[in-house]
């Protein structure tokens, strides 16, 4: 039994002892396995690229925004970090992986590690900068880090291209058969499964003792300091994670999209993966699943009825999602659920 | 009886109605265009300039279609970024199957979906962007009609060198429209025998050019050219107000950005006197431009000023509406290329322009023009023409 | 050498005029953050508000200079009350991702607002007859509208100082800001103090935007725009305190001014290395107290 090491044996004449703990600890300890509903986003993405073939570069984008928002999720959700500079790390894995490929190296997968590696090095030095600070602090911290390497792209136009963008991306087709074309098939998949990978890995984080003792840090850090955690070192592993996976959505786009710009290192991507994971519901691992292609889409649509004054109502959903639905759409669910 | 009855009718009846609906509709050609601007974002003023010229134009010439060919045009919105620009220039054309793309203010956004023009054999129509002349060589099926940084930078150089300044000085935005002003421009006036002393690019998010402005003083150039966002405009006139760089002596120029026609208002008399070079103003006295003009106020009012942006997006339409009237709305993507190739306007509000066949690039007249006050309005006047320019940059960098 | 003499004052003055309107704009909301702990990003929404009453009044309907300033105070404080008790008073206490998120909201509404109402266009912003041109100082002139920012920035900054240390409502402000539940306990409204300190903050932020036209244009997305040099100022100068966003000010404005003076090409880096230098030095800013 899976239970076996956790539960000390019941004692044979307890007829009256009372069921409650033992079922307690049973939930406690099934967490972490999967439901069945779990399956849910990667059936209905694999249905999405049957059924809607003409969407596929838009569906790409949303998968690698997802990883994006999943990786903000952890960072916010899970270890209550707010950070108005997470597109820090996205760029660098974008410009990573896209200076690779413009200028000679085009083989995805190890342009995909690049990026990764580049962000999780980003994000762990500005973590030991940032994370000694909180609140207002912080947030400027963490806009201040995004910001210098925002203008240190924009310096560097002989490498990054500059206000222009990265030009003469070639990526090579992944393992010399799939190539990446104007149709974006082998996009989407790519971006699916380096989803699904990281899902995974972000999943047994977010379930295991360290996942946990994060909740216990963004919840109480006095009572974790006193109880002994290593909260400095375990805010700087997550943040350093969260960079990582951040900066493999960012690689993710550049290689499906063949272009980088400076707009992925600005505030408004920054805030705009704020806004997906607030609607969606944050801290609670699907909330980017459900938060980013309801923003984007619903963008994709405005942009094509009333562009100008998507602001206003995006604005107002905000507001009315702060003040009256607290934890998105999933936190609605759940209140409806009980 | 009178059931099944009723039901055979009914269907006889939609059958005949459909046919009768879908007859007409099987005869007309429609051809689809798809519009990729910015209507958020920084540049959303720029949008919103070309959109009232493009909304304008086919007011106005919808009418001169043959009978049963109409244009839809399908706007997107690539709020300012050229990822976003790419993907729905991949969706206008895979979705939607466009026979063109135009529009376009940024120069990153051309340059992204440059490359799926040739993929997928779809013409792109650059209509407003002016930045990066390279552009029309990334792929044979670009062309551009709005005009390029290099036309305006070069020939005011040289005719600043003309006048006998020696000494000049260049502070441009720094991001590559401000960069590809400022080779231009130097370029220009080196070649017409005069010394760039200095040069400043400035941040592009810049609330003060103060600091700038004050080097400027300090280096004492005979002349100095300027080049920012035409957003930017006014703040950067109130600094060489308020540092009083013209009465130190330094001649100031630049390109038609910074005077835009909409903003001249209120930048206000600071600027009484500068020389600009430029394409288009609203003061021009051509015939084509007093057309231009009424047509505007009667659709938009007086309170609503058109300025280049407009210009260039109303001549893309042209361009357009020309190639769908001569082809019947039907036409293949190397046709509309040797159709675009050469194509003239000689009734454009900015004068005679053309698209350079071998260049795919816009060829037109460049004005040098002074900001005078005309009937207690202030407006940049026509002084001197350059005909028939080409775009000096990829003149003096030919492709290989 | 006199040459370089005369470009620092010129500089330094500049980056005085600069720094006053910063200072106008942020002192509201270091007080109000450091008293309620909210964090309120849309603050330049206000300014905005204020900037865009004095330009429309004066364009449109020739009001004159020192009135439209006041009708810019009145409509701003009136304005934000009224913001107060529909939105910002149901967050205090909540998450800081939900304030910053409602206040990102807040933003995104009044960039679509202003360019329904005004336009896409920035406004334009002609100073008064009486204080356009040069002022004479004997040793050398200087522009009379930047002269008159850096009097008015000092005339408040002293106004400031005196209302919270010589009036009771000052006392009550600084209890308040020192320690919430306490000045609670002591019987101190403080909900009515903190609605009046709000109307107050972002009335002067109003006032700054007005004053500051000519230097932050206003169009709609002002409050975007110039959010992050808010921002600096008042983490720089520390909340809850109207000495610090004074003297951070200061040092961003003339300190930004002057290395774009002599360091052009790292205009842009130096001002957010800075930031970053002094919060690390002093995360708790300057002069924080809250």
């Amino acid at each position: 039994m899976a239970t076996e090491g956790l539960v000390r044996p019941r004692l044979k004449p307890a007829p009256r002892a009372p069921l409650a703990p033992q079922q307690a600890i049973d939930a406690f300890a099934r967490r972490h396995r999967y439901r069945w509903w779990e399956a849910l986003p990667w059936v209905a993405a694999l249905a999405a690229y049957v059924l809607f073939p003409s969407y596929i570069p838009l569906g790409a984008q949303i998968l690698a925004t997802i990883l994006f928002a999943l990786s903000a999720d952890l960072v916010l959700g899970y270890a209550g970090i707010v950070t108005l500079g997470h597109a820090a790390f996205f760029g660098t894995g974008a410009y990573t992986a896209g200076i690779l490929a413009a200028h000679g190296w085009g083989e995805p997968i190890s342009g995909l590690l690049a990026g990764t590696a580049a962000a999780a090095l980003i994000g762990f030095v500005s973590g030991c900068i940032v994370l000694r600070t909180t609140g207002l602090t912080l947030l400027m911290q963490t806009l201040v880090v995004a910001t210098l390497l925002y203008e240190a792209a924009n310096k560097a136009s002989w490498l990054t291209g500059g206000d222009d963008g990265l030009q003469g991306m070639e990526v090579w087709p992944i393992f010399g058969q799939f190539r990446f074309d104007m149709f974006g098939r082998t996009g989407y998949l790519y971006c699916l499964a380096v989803l699904f990978l990281c899902w995974l890995f972000a999943r047994h984080i977010v379930h295991s003792p360290f996942g946990r003792s994060l909740t216990g840090i963004r919840e109480n850090v006095r009572r974790m300091h006193a109880i002994g955690a290593p909260v400095r070192s375990r805010r700087l592993i997550i943040y350093t994670i969260a960079a990582a996976l951040a900066g493999t959505a960012g690689a993710l786009i550049a290689q499906t999209t063949g272009f980088v710009g400076l707009t992925f290192l600005n505030l408004d991507r920054s805030g705009t993966v704020l806004i997906m994971l607030i609607i969606g519901g944050v801290g609670r691992l699907y909330g980017a699943f459900i938060g980013v292609p309801l923003y984007m889409i619903a963008q994709n649509r405005f942009s094509e009825i009333e562009p100008v004054y998507w602001y206003f109502w995006l604005g107002l959903m905000m507001i009315i999602v702060v003040v009256f639905a607290r934890g998105g759409i999933l936190g609605l669910a759940e209140r409806l659920r009980r | 009886m009178a059931c099944r009855r009723s039901v055979a009718f009914l269907v006889a009846l939609a059958f005949t109605l459909s046919a009768l609906i879908a007859a007409p509709a099987a005869a007309q050609t429609v051809v689809k265009i798809g519009l990729i601007s910015s209507y958020t974002g920084f540049v959303a003023q720029a949008g919103d300039q070309a959109q009232k010229a493009i909304d304008l134009y086919i007011k106005e010439h919808d009418k001169d279609l043959p009978p049963d060919v109409k244009i839809e045009i399908l706007r997107r919105d690539d709020t300012a970024n050229p990822e976003v620009g790419k993907r729905l220039a991949q969706e206008l054309i895979t979705r939607e199957h466009v026979q063109l793309l135009t529009g376009v203010i940024l120069s990153p956004v051309a340059a992204a979906i440059a490359p799926l023009t040739a993929e997928a054999k779809v013409p792109l129509l650059i209509s407003i962007a002016a930045g990066g002349s390279a552009i029309p060589r990334i792929s044979p099926y670009v062309a551009r009609v709005s005009f390029t940084l290099w036309q305006q930078g070069y020939p005011i150089g040289k005719w600043a060198a003309e006048q006998g300044w020696k000494t000049g000085y260049t502070a441009v935005s720094d991001f590559i429209p401000g960069h590809d002003s400022e080779a231009s421009f130097t370029k220009g006036f080196t070649d017409g025998g005069g010394a760039i002393v200095g040069a400043v690019r400035m941040p592009t998010q810049s609330p003060d050019f103060v600091p700038f402005m004050q080097r400027i003083r300090d280096a004492k150039p005979d002349v100095v050219f300027l080049w920012i966002p035409s957003t930017q405009a006014t703040a950067l006139m109130k600094a060489i107000r308020d540092l009083q760089l013209r009465e130190a002596g330094i001649h100031l120029t630049s390109a038609q950005d910074l005077l835009p026609d909409e903003q001249l208002p209120a930048i206000g008399d600071i600027a009484l006197g500068l020389i600009t070079a430029g394409m288009y103003s609203t003061a021009a006295e051509r015939p084509a431009n007093t057309a231009f003009l009424t047509a505007w106020q009667r659709a938009y009012g007086d309170a609503v000023i058109p300025d280049f942006l407009s210009v260039n997006a109303w001549d893309g339409m042209a361009a357009i509406y020309d190639l769908v009237k001569t082809t019947k709305g039907k036409f293949t993507a190397d046709e509309a290329m040797t159709f675009l190739k050469g194509w003239k306007n000689p009734d454009s509000p900015r004068g005679p322009i053309m698209i350079d066949p071998d260049t795919r690039d816009i060829v037109q007249n460049v004005y040098i023009r002074r900001l005078d006050k005309v009937e207690g309005k202030l407006a940049n006047i026509e002084i001197a023409t350059i005909p028939a320019v080409k775009d000096p940059w990829k003149e003096l960098n030919p492709a290989k | 050498m006199s040459d370089t003499f005369a470009a620092f004052i010129s500089i330094g003055f500049h980056g005085l005029a600069f720094a006053m309107v910063l200072y106008l704009i942020s002192v509201g909301l270091s007080v109000t953050m450091g008293m309620m702990g909210f964090v309120n990003l849309a603050h330049g929404v206000f300014a905005m508000l204020g900037g865009y009453v004095l330009t429309s009044l004066m364009s449109r309907m020739g009001v004159p200079f020192w009135l439209a300033l006041i009708a810019a105070f009145v409509a701003t404080a009136l304005g934000s009350l009224i913001l107060e008790r529909l939105l910002y008073r149901r967050l205090y206490g909540r998450d800081e991702l939900d304030q910053v998120l409602l206040t990102m909201g807040l933003i995104f509404m009044s960039v679509a607002a202003a360019t329904y109402v005004w336009g896409p266009l920035q406004q334009p912003m002609h100073p008064p007859r009486w204080l356009s041109g040069q002022v004479d100082f004997g040793f050398r002139s200087f522009p009379g509208y930047r002269s008159f920012l850096i009097l008015c920035g000092a005339g408040l900054v002293i106004g400031l100082w005196l209302g919270l240390e010589r009036t009771r409502f000052g006392m009550k402000v600084r209890a308040a800001v020192d320690n919430l539940r306490m000045a609670q306990s002591v019987g101190i409204n403080t909900s009515r103090l903190f609605a009046l300190t709000f109307a107050l903050g972002s009335g002067l932020a109003g006032l700054g935007g007005a004053l500051g036209a000519d230097l932050l244009a206003i169009n709609p997305s002002y409050a975007l725009d110039n959010l992050v040099y808010f921002l600096i100022v008042v983490a720089v100068g520390g909340l809850g305190s109207i000495r610090g966003p004074f003297i951070a000010a200061l040092l961003i404005g003339i300190a930004d001014t002057g290395f774009k003076y002599l360091l052009p090409e790292l205009g842009a880096f130096f001002i957010y290395a800075l930031t970053m230098a002094i919060l690390l030095w002093r995360p708790r800013g300057l002069f924080g107290r809250a």
